[in-house]
């Protein structure tokens, strides 16, 4: 069953609903502050991913709270990347890449026969760690979701989601004068803005982002933590950083990946003030305490 | 002491690397200098050989045309028109020209001074303006190859050649009285081919080249592509893509003669399609060129940058919409290109057209891809197997045609390359 409503207030309540319902979720992993009643948006159970005959992931189970930024944080080749990328069936393009297990949005399963992928990546939005603008104009960047999903009736309606979308990326100001100057001649920064214009256009309920700021100066990448930490309001939002200030300052929850193992996952300042097992203590204070 | 050889060996070494680095460039320019060289000699060859056979030597001669042969009873009468003597006339006007020609052995070899294709001319002329019957009318004449390769200088006249001793002695009479002209050839351009080298023309084999790939294009582009990105962007990568892929390269390598086999055994015999058709020819070509456009479109593919395909599957678009939205436009370029070079190559080629029947004499001007043709590259092949001497330069001016031809299919391949990348 996929809800058609791309509100998140509306898939909110409805989830918030089935949350209860502790049979599927299982009752790990909720400690959010205190805060009980956080719904799981996303939740992985048993999680193994192999390419070809090489298992990238063991046994994962994760759960991804709605409305709050959750951080992948781990050594390179860790399976932080392999991770994200099954959360919308991106996997599903790599030759030889088999994902066994459960990943649910909703509570329900993404890797069901009946659900169109087409739909559940509109649902999902993703950012990668190279800013990857199309090479068409800024304007056409952003309506390409909303236009080849169906989510605007006339041009008018097309202009604001455009609009309101740079606007909440934060880059109207700067880009507003040339929106039909190519998408590709932008800054990096600008670019990777744009990308997550691009993303939110199509009101996604779940953002993921691999490293969105690792190829970005510190004044962008904070521009941008900057926004992750607006969009959590109305999204959910996955990052994979290998930056722990950055971990530290915008996620809500970290889950720490050793080895394809996800070794610890607990509230941010939890994981980084007490860990509770060894290794994430060495890797948190080892390269950058 | 060991600082300093050390830094000393360095200094060597870094001597090496650019003597290295000039020897290698020069290289470069050698080969460069050899390919550039090679090409200039074969077009100056072929330039210093055929470019005489842009001028033709006509004869202006004054007809006249007297209205009791044409109009009689000074009735005009389309009918009437088509069957007059027209070589009459022209002959009269030369012998008016010469005189004392008496014998008709002299007669004779007068009258071949002038080639067949006059009388055509002069008809035509009448046929158009019936107002000129009854008048004298100054026409130029087609020279018969023999006169025009003699006033060229590739003959020389005597006993046992083309031209007499006493022909030679006319053609000057007539290059004294001004005459004689050399004029630019339309004949080599509006003409389709003849047994008479002053008549015979490019035209026929241009339109039938044309038509050939108009089919090769038409059939070739559209499956190759689609060949291309279904193996590219759909098909999983196992066994049978694989042995797919290298019979797609074998194909590249087969001798064109064998595509040639092919058409006569199944399109000629099986399926019964008529011979020395473009039809035919295309098709058979079209089979030889795919497998150099499905190449060269898989590598345009393969070039776009895979980020671009992430970002597209990650918005939600869908595997055909990744392609036509994102991919193809990328790719266009490369395709374009590997398109244009295929074609080219199949414009160029003759052996597998000489298999099914286009190598064929063939007067008529080829009005539809049924119609029996021949095609340039066959049409130089057949020139240069004819023995007259007029032929010669006509061989090299339509290879100079043909090159012209592929110069321009590579240009246009550049001019498009260059505006569909210019969208950034
Ligand atoms: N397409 C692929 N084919 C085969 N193996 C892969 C592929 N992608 C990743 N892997 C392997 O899976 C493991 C996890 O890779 P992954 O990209 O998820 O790491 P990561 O945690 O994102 O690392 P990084 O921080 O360097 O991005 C690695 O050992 C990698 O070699
Ligand atoms: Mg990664």
């Amino acid at each position: 069953m996929n809800m058609e409503n791309n509100r998140p207030e509306t898939v909110k309540s409805v989830a918030g609903g089935m949350a209860i319902d502790t049979a599927v979720t299982g009752e790990k992993n909720l400690k959010m502050d205190g805060t009980e009643e956080t719904t799981i948006k996303m939740s992985a159970r048993n999680l193994d991913v192999f390419y070809g005959e090489k298992q990238a992931l063991f046994g994962i189970d994760l759960d991804v709270p709605e409305q709050s930024v959750t951080a992948l944080i781990g050594p390179s080749g860790c399976g932080k990347s392999t991770f994200l990328r099954c959360l919308n069936r991106m996997n599903d393009t790599i030759d030889g890449c088999r994902v066994d297990g459960d990943i649910r949005i909703d509570q329900s399963d993404i890797y069901d026969r009946a659900l169109d992928v087409v739909e559940l990546r509109a649902r999902i939005g993703m950012v990668f760690q190279k800013p990857n603008p199309f090479p068409k104009s800024i304007y056409d960047n952003v309506a390409y979701g909303p236009k080849i999903h169906g989510l605007a009736q006339d041009k008018d309606e097309l202009d604001e989601i455009v609009r309101s979308s740079l606007e909440r990326a934060g880059l109207l100001k700067e880009v507003v004068d040339r929106l039909d100057s190519p998408g590709t001649g932008l800054s990096g920064g600008q670019q990777q803005r744009l990308c997550i214009a691009r993303a939110i256009a199509v009101s996604p309920e779940v953002i993921l982002m691999d490293e969105p700021c690792s190829a970005l100066d510190p004044i962008a990448t904070a521009h941008i933590e900057e926004l992750i930490d607006e969009l959590r309001e109305n999204f959910t939002i996955v990052i994979v950083t290998h930056n722990m200030q950055q971990a530290a300052r915008v996620s809500q929850q970290t889950a720490f990946f050793h080895l394809g193992i996800l070794v610890e996952c607990n509230a941010t300042n939890e994981i980084f003030t007490s860990p509770s097992d060894e290794r994430t203590q060495g890797y948190i204070t080892g390269r950058y305490g | 002491m060991t600082e300093n050889s050390s830094r000393n060996l360095a200094i060597q070494l870094r001597k090496k690397r650019y003597a290295a680095e000039r020897r290698f460039r020069l290289y470069g320019i050698i080969s460069i200098s050899i390919a550039l060289g090679a090409l200039c000699l074969l077009i100056g060859n072929m330039a210093a050989k055929g470019w005489s056979a842009f001028m033709q030597t006509y004869i202006i001669l004054e007809v006249e045309l007297p209205r009791d042969g044409l109009a009689p009873g000074g009735k005009i009468d389309i009918e009437t028109l088509r069957e007059a003597n027209y070589v009459a006339y022209l002959r009269k006007s030369l012998r008016d020209n010469i005189p004392g020609v008496t014998s008709r052995r002299d007669r004779r070899s007068l009258y071949k001074l002038i080639s067949s294709g006059a009388t055509l001319d002069l008809q035509n002329r009448v046929l158009a303006d019936t107002k000129l019957i009854g008048s004298k009318i100054s026409i130029a004449a087609v020279a018969s190859d023999d006169v025009d390769q003699f006033i060229k200088g590739n003959i020389t006249a005597g006993s046992g050649g083309k031209i007499s001793s006493k022909q030679a002695a006319w053609i000057k009479t007539l290059s004294d009285a001004g005459r004689i002209e050399k004029r630019f050839n339309t004949n080599l351009f509006s003409n389709g081919d003849s047994r008479e080298p002053e008549l015979a023309g490019i035209w026929g084999a241009t339109i039938g080249s044309l038509l050939t790939m108009f089919v090769t294009v038409l059939l070739s582009f559209p499956l190759g592509v689609a060949a291309a990105i279904y193996l590219e962007e759909f098909a999983r990568k196992n066994r049978w893509t694989d042995i797919i892929e290298v019979n797609i390269n074998n194909l590249a390598a087969v001798p064109s003669i064998v595509f040639g086999l092919l058409g006569l055994a199944v399109f000629l015999s099986f399926f019964g399609l008529p011979r020395s058709a473009p039809l035919v020819g295309g098709i058979v070509l079209a089979l030889m060129t795919l497998p150099t456009i499905i190449i060269a479109s898989r590598a345009a593919l393969s070039a776009v940058p895979p980020s671009i395909r992430e970002a597209a599957i990650g918005m939600g678009a869908s595997p055909m919409q990744v392609v036509l939205h994102h991919v193809l436009p990328l790719a266009f370029p490369g395709i374009l290109t590997g398109t244009i070079i295929g074609a080219a190559r199949a414009l160029g080629e003759t052996a597998p057209l000489l298999m099914i029947g286009m190598v064929a004499f063939i007067v008529d001007i080829p009005g539809s891809i049924t119609d029996p043709a021949t095609v340039l590259p066959v049409q130089i092949y057949l020139w240069a197997d004819s023995p007259e001497r007029a032929f010669v330069e006509r061989t090299a001016a339509a290879t100079l045609i043909l090159l012209t031809f592929l110069i321009l299919m590579n240009l246009i391949a550049v001019i498009l390359r260059k505006k569909f990348e210019r969208r950034w």
